[in-house]
Order: structure tokens, then sequence, then C-alpha cells
């Protein structure tokens, strides 16, 4: 389905990200993850050449322009222009908003929205010029509904709703498609890290009884990149168990 | 013509999906030679790529023309 595609998902060493690296390469696209240490795009580069796909893991700090810039040269040189860009990497500095620093909230913006900004751009012309190409931000359930103690984390998802929908309206003419996806309680890393009551206070809410998996999340990106969904632009998947009905 | 004016029309020509013949000096970006918002940005920037320049937004805004672009390159060209 995604032959002679190639895919970018940053935030591909572990969770989501390494889900959709899996299920876009299952379905023929060239991959590449990128992590933030030299031995997480090692780790990637190993998960990718077991399943058999092609492509690499490279390490990225989305923070970086310089390093955007030099990564997206080295991708068109050994695999062509990126056609769908994951925008996946994602961090949380939870803390209520009353105790929150300026570094808490300026970290979680950069690497959560301003990274969506740089990579977007940058993929941004070679797709224009192939009239056709993919963005698809990992957002959250939290920008929509928010959650005490993510003041920060919610306000980056939200922006990401909102630039989702701007761009799509830029770039449309050019057959280039934006959407997000909103994963609800992924069972991951990020979550794990919740107080035991907490998760059991989220279950409660959640009609299906129980958290999600990362290849539910990866399942919705694959469809957005797919060529079926061609017709879909600025639009929100949420995908979270009904527990926000948007 | 110019060696500036051939490669300025070369690249308009191929930015907007135009014949070469049909890019005259006076033909507008928007009026003759059909281009939106989108292609004139993308037109600037392969304009500041061919000639290794960078043009700001308030001068490409002014930029509307073949010939206007050509005067820009030819002024500006290091």
């Amino acid at each position: 389905m995604l032959q002679n595609q190639v895919a970018l998902i940053t935030g591909a060493s572990r969770g989501i990200g390494a889900a959709i690296a899996q299920a876009l390469g299952k379905q023929g696209a060239t991959v590449i993850g990128t992590a933030t240490t030299t031995a997480g795009a090692e780790h990637i580069t190993a998960a990718l050449q077991q399943a058999g796909i092609q492509g690499a893991g490279m390490a990225l700090d989305v923070n970086d322009a310089a390093q955007v810039e030099a990564l997206l040269k080295s991708i068109a040189a050994q695999y062509g222009d990126v056609s769908i860009l994951v925008n996946n990497a994602g961090i949380t500095r939870d803390t209520l908003l009353m105790r929150m620093k300026d570094d808490d909230w300026d970290a979680v913006l950069s690497t959560n929205l301003k990274s969506v900004f740089r990579m977007s751009q940058a993929v941004l012309r070679p797709m224009m010029k192939a009239r056709t190409g993919r963005i698809i931000n990992i957002s959250s359930v939290v920008g929509h509904m928010g959650n005490a103690g993510q003041t920060n984390y919610a306000a980056a998802k939200a922006g990401m709703a909102g630039f989702t929908k701007s761009l799509a309206a830029e770039v449309g003419s050019r057959g280039i498609t934006v959407n997000c996806v909103a994963p609800g309680f992924i069972d991951t890393d990020m979550t794990r890290d919740l107080p035991e009551e907490h998760r059991a206070a989220l279950l409660q809410r959640i009609p299906l009884g129980k958290l999600g998996q990362v290849d539910d999340i990866a399942a919705a990106v694959t469809f957005l990149a797919s060529p079926q969904a061609g017709y879909i632009s600025g639009e929100t998947l949420h995908v979270n168990g009904g527990m926000y009905m948007a | 013509m110019s060696d500036i004016e051939q490669r300025v029309k070369k690249i308009v020509a191929e930015q907007l999906g135009a014949n070469e013949a049909d890019v005259k000096n006076s033909s507008s970006f928007v009026d003759d030679l059909g281009a939106d918002s989108l292609d004139t940005v993308e037109l600037v920037m392969a304009l500041e790529e061919e000639f290794d320049c960078e043009i700001p937004d308030e001068e490409a805004e002014k930029i509307t023309n073949v010939q206007q672009a050509i005067d820009y390159v030819s002024v500006h060209l290091k």
C-alpha cells in the first residue's frame, strides 16, 4: 500500500512511535525513525532490520534547526524525499500550574509544538513539487479535554490541532493532507508513570474499559497515510476507547 | 537577452508550468501566468536558490511580474 513512500517518524525508538514505524514499514514504506540519542537510533535500525523493513534510525534533536536540515538532506540523498511525515516526538513535564517553571513550559512547547512547525516546514517543498504528501501529527486527548497537571502538554497538543487545520488549508491545493491522530490513554512508558489510583480512575472513564495499545494508534496513522484517506484533511482522528467523543 | 533574464524566465516557466515562450518581461505571475499565492512563494524561493540570495518578504511582495524579478536579482546579485 505504501510502496515507494518514504516515511519519517520522529520519536520512534519506543512506544507509539516505534509501533508507527513498524506499521508503515509493513505496508511497504521506507522508514526513517528518529531518536534523541545515537543508541536510540541504532535500536531503531535494528528493529527495522529485524522486521525486514527498509530504512534506518537516525539521531535527531527536533529542537535543533541545523540538525533537522542535515537530516532531511541525508534522507533525500539516501532514500529520496520524505512523502509521509509523522510528528510523534513528545515529552511531558507534568506539574500543577502553580508550581510550573518557565523551563517546564518552554521545553514542552518547544519539543511538542515548535518541532511540528520545524519538521513540517522542512518536508514541505519536495511535497509541494511532488503534488502529494502526508503530514500526520500525534496529538492527544488531553489537548481536547484538558488534564490537571498538564497545562503545558495540553496547550502544545491543542496548538497542534490549530496548526494542522491552518496548514491543511495552505497546502491542500498541492495534494498534501495534514491531520492529527489524538491518542487517549495508551499503555506506554509515558502512562506507566501515572500513579496507580490515577490509572484506576481513568479506566472508569473509558467506555471500552481498557487502556489503548500502541498498535491502535499505528493503525489510525497507517490509514491516514494511505491513498484511501486522500480526501481527509485538517481532521483529528480520536483513538481513545470512547473516553472523549469530539 | 541577458544571462540573468534568461535564468529568471527559465525558473518562472518551470515553477509556473508555463512555456518559456509565453514568459514575457511584462508577464504578471498571477494575472498572465495563473500563479496562486503558494506558487509565488515557491517562485521566490526558487529565485533565492538559483541566485544564492535572500529576498525579504516585504521585497518579495513587490515582485509581481517577470521584469521586477529580473530587476531585483540584477541589483542584488552578489
